[in-house]
């Protein structure tokens, strides 16, 4: 914008010792060159990185702050601020199962216990073969066919506990 | 129009049709029309509202839809044995979609379209009445513009129900170089979709709206802010701007006018609270999604501190069928200060669950029985939260308030984004109570305390009073903390949590009474 402040330079030293491969810091380096011009680009970036990297990996914090001349404080702040963005490596699917009232009124309560004996972890936990992590989501706005879960961005509507298992049993064979 | 010897057949693109199987229907019809040598023009339009008759297949019958559903892919076969591409009878068919009373009874103004053409077409747009309120718009002063929509008396379908024609107004009225247009696409209510299902089903609708917002405020960039949870809306819309921008309706100069309006899509990551306009404004930044101090009013110092015009999906929706028909064909519908439609959501515990865009007026009962079938279950319906995760839960015996802004206010309840969550007699009201607490502790974004700390208190408080702990002394607790929530917060997430706390308490004290609990735990 024209009569925009001039702009802040917050030194900032990208951490010495950070574990992000060569290849994650390029994409994230990438991402941030391509979007840093957007009005507002912090969130655009995030989604850009989770969706390359899978999640936002704790050493890509301080080099996004430093490329999009934010401090490390405010970007952690935003990581952490949204559910979706992801701070650990997700097993190789995610599910959201949505726990909102519409659901409930369907069952949902009940196959969030199903999902997480079957699952053999609670919210936020990755299966131990590495398939699933699951992570509950406040409505799919699917409310009339619920109960609702997700599995990488693919909606499935009238989950029963059987149907559950299906889906489950589903992913564990894709890759 | 379909070549000669092809059949059109519709099958929905809409997330709730592929949630159930649309697109493995869609295939198998395919496969099936390949395999017996039968030319199928397959289009995947929105949903037509109908949502437990999905995936809902529909055939062109010499320019009649015939409605077959809910259609699995293994049904596909019989289907076409039955003779369905001719719109011969079987199992699954309805007949005449216009016909089914659901659909028939309806007052489609901003839904119009959805289900009906293909959303991903501008051909089909502009064939069924499609930007004629941009072309009207164009060859009006903005000051007219504005004026035209406070007439309607349409007023925001976001849930706060302010009058869109004076946000509109202010936003003219301010001096600044840069304007803007945000769209809060951050359906997080649960029980609504009415936003998704117009996004996906005609997005179009959404892009004129905006548009029409642009040139009426002299703002020239617009966003729509979409939540993650909607990643077919975002295809929708962002291949509707393309086409919009390829066929200059978009642009920097709309169809040779002179006049400039840009539009992107943003998504949310996420946080019910970006859903309230400050909060959405502070992301679309960059930022956490923190509610901002009112005033300033965002129309004044909005996004990026500049005058910002931000509306709900469905008030910008309504938006080019005003300026195409008039404000007085709109205001005509509705009662009392509640003018126009409101599209309804039946959704949980109902047979029927879907659209039902009708004038505001009617009762809560008709839409449920009437429209709704009653509860999926077979059960009684218990208890009905209208208007989002902050509405308050109603028993049956204010079941025959009409849907009316005012009409709820009275009764301490709020019709908000029109979504209707019924439960049947077997949901537990303390746990609903409990529930709505947690949801604010998890959903607080944290700036001022009665809704960060007191939303986590309240949890504490309401395992205490079903535990039976002293309960006449948790109960005073409860309803004083409540208070505090509703005039301490900064905003409507904590100010109106004690809406379905309070309502459970008040209308199920049963439900939070230990040895009436216990009793029924015992079957």
């Amino acid at each position: 914008m024209s009569d925009a402040a001039p702009r802040r330079v917050i030194p900032i030293k990208v951490e010495p010792l950070s574990t992000l491969s060569t290849a994650a810091r390029s994409t994230v380096l990438d991402i941030c060159a391509r979007l840093e011009s957007l009005p507002g680009a912090l969130l655009p970036v995030l989604h850009a990185v989770q969706e390359s990297l899978r999640y936002v990996p704790k050493d890509a914090v301080p080099l996004i702050a430093h490329e999009l001349n934010l401090s490390i404080a405010e970007v952690h702040g935003v990581v952490t601020f949204y559910h979706y963005f992801l701070q650990e490596r997700p097993g190789r699917h995610v599910m959201h199962i949505c726990r909102a009232e519409a659901c409930q009124a369907l069952g949902s309560v009940a196959l969030e216990a199903h999902a997480k004996a079957r699952l053999g972890v609670d919210y936020h936990g990755t299966t131990r073969d590495g398939a699933i992590t699951l992570e509950p989501v406040y409505c799919l706005g699917n409310c009339a066919l619920g109960p609702s879960l997700m599995i990488d961005q693919r909606l499935h509507g009238r989950v029963t506990p059987e149907r559950f298992d299906a889906l489950l049993a589903h992913s564990r064979e894709a890759t | 129009m379909s070549a000669a010897g092809s059949v059109k057949i519709f099958v929905p693109c809409d997330a709730a049709a592929l949630g159930v199987g649309a697109d493995e229907t869609a295939l198998a019809i395919t496969a099936e029309a390949n395999r017996r040598g039968i030319t199928v023009e397959l289009i995947r339009n929105g949903s037509r509202g109908l949502l437990w008759l999905e995936p809902l297949v529909e055939v062109d019958v010499a320019g009649t839809r015939m409605a077959y559903g809910p259609v699995q892919s293994s049904e596909v076969a019989g289907l076409f044995d039955a003779g369905f591409t001719t719109g011969k009878p079987h199992a699954l068919s309805h007949g005449a979609t216009q016909e089914l009373p659901y659909f028939k009874r309806q007052e489609r103004l901003t839904f119009a379209r959805v289900g009906l053409t293909d959303p991903r077409s501008l051909a089909d747009y502009l064939a069924h009445d499609g930007y004629r309120g941009l072309q009207a718009a164009l060859a009006m002063k903005p000051a007219d513009i504005v004026a035209c929509v406070t007439a309607s008396g349409l007023r925001g379908r976001g849930g706060a129900a302010f009058p869109t024609g004076i946000k509109w107004k202010t936003v003219l009225g301010a001096e600044s170089q840069q304007k803007y247009i945000v769209c809060n696409a951050d359906e997080g209510d649960s029980g609504t979709f009415s936003d998704r299902m117009l996004m996906e089903g005609d997005p179009f609708v959404l892009v004129e709206g905006m548009s029409i917002a642009g040139l009426a405020t002299g703002a020239t960039q617009g966003y729509i802010y979409l939540r993650w949870e909607y990643p077919q809306a975002k295809v929708a819309l962002e291949s509707a701007i393309a086409a919009a921008v390829a066929a200059d309706y978009l642009g920097a100069n709309i169809r040779g006018s002179g006049k400039s309006f840009q539009l992107e899509v943003r998504m949310g990551a996420g946080a019910y609270i970006c859903g309230e306009e400050t909060s959405l404004l502070e992301s679309l930044e960059g930022k956490r999604g923190q509610v901002r101090f009112k005033p300033p009013l965002p129309a004044l110092q909005g996004l990026f501190g500049k005058p910002t015009v931000i509306n709900n999906v469905i008030s910008f929706a309504s938006v080019p069928i005003i300026l195409d028909r008039g404000a007085e064909f709109y205001q005509h519908f509705g009662m009392g200060r509640s003018r126009g439609t409101l599209p309804m959501q039946l959704a949980g515990n109902v047979k029927h669950g879907g659209l039902v865009e009708i004038a505001f007026g009617m009762t809560l009962r008709e839409l449920l029985y009437d429209y709704g079938g009653g509860s999926y279950s077979g059960r009684p319906i218990r208890a009905v939260q209208v208007g989002g995760p902050l509405g308050a839960y109603l028993p049956e015996s204010q079941f025959d308030t009409p849907l009316d802004y005012e009409a709820f206010a009275a009764i301490k309840a709020m019709l908000g984004h029109g979504g209707i969550v019924a439960f049947d007699d077997r949901v537990d009201m303390a746990a609903q109570a409990r529930y709505a607490m947690e949801f604010c502790a998890i959903e607080s974004c944290g700036k001022c305390t009665p809704c960060r700390i007191g939303s986590t208190r309240g949890v504490e408080v309401i395992d205490r009073l079903i535990a039976g702990e002293n309960a006449p002394k948790q109960e005073a607790i409860l309803r004083d903390l409540c208070e505090t929530l509703t005039y301490g917060s900064l905003c409507a997430l904590g100010g109106l949590t004690p809406f379905p706390v309070i309502s459970a308490l008040n209308h199920f004290p049963e439900d939070f009474v230990k040895p009436v609990r216990a009793a029924r735990a015992a079957g």
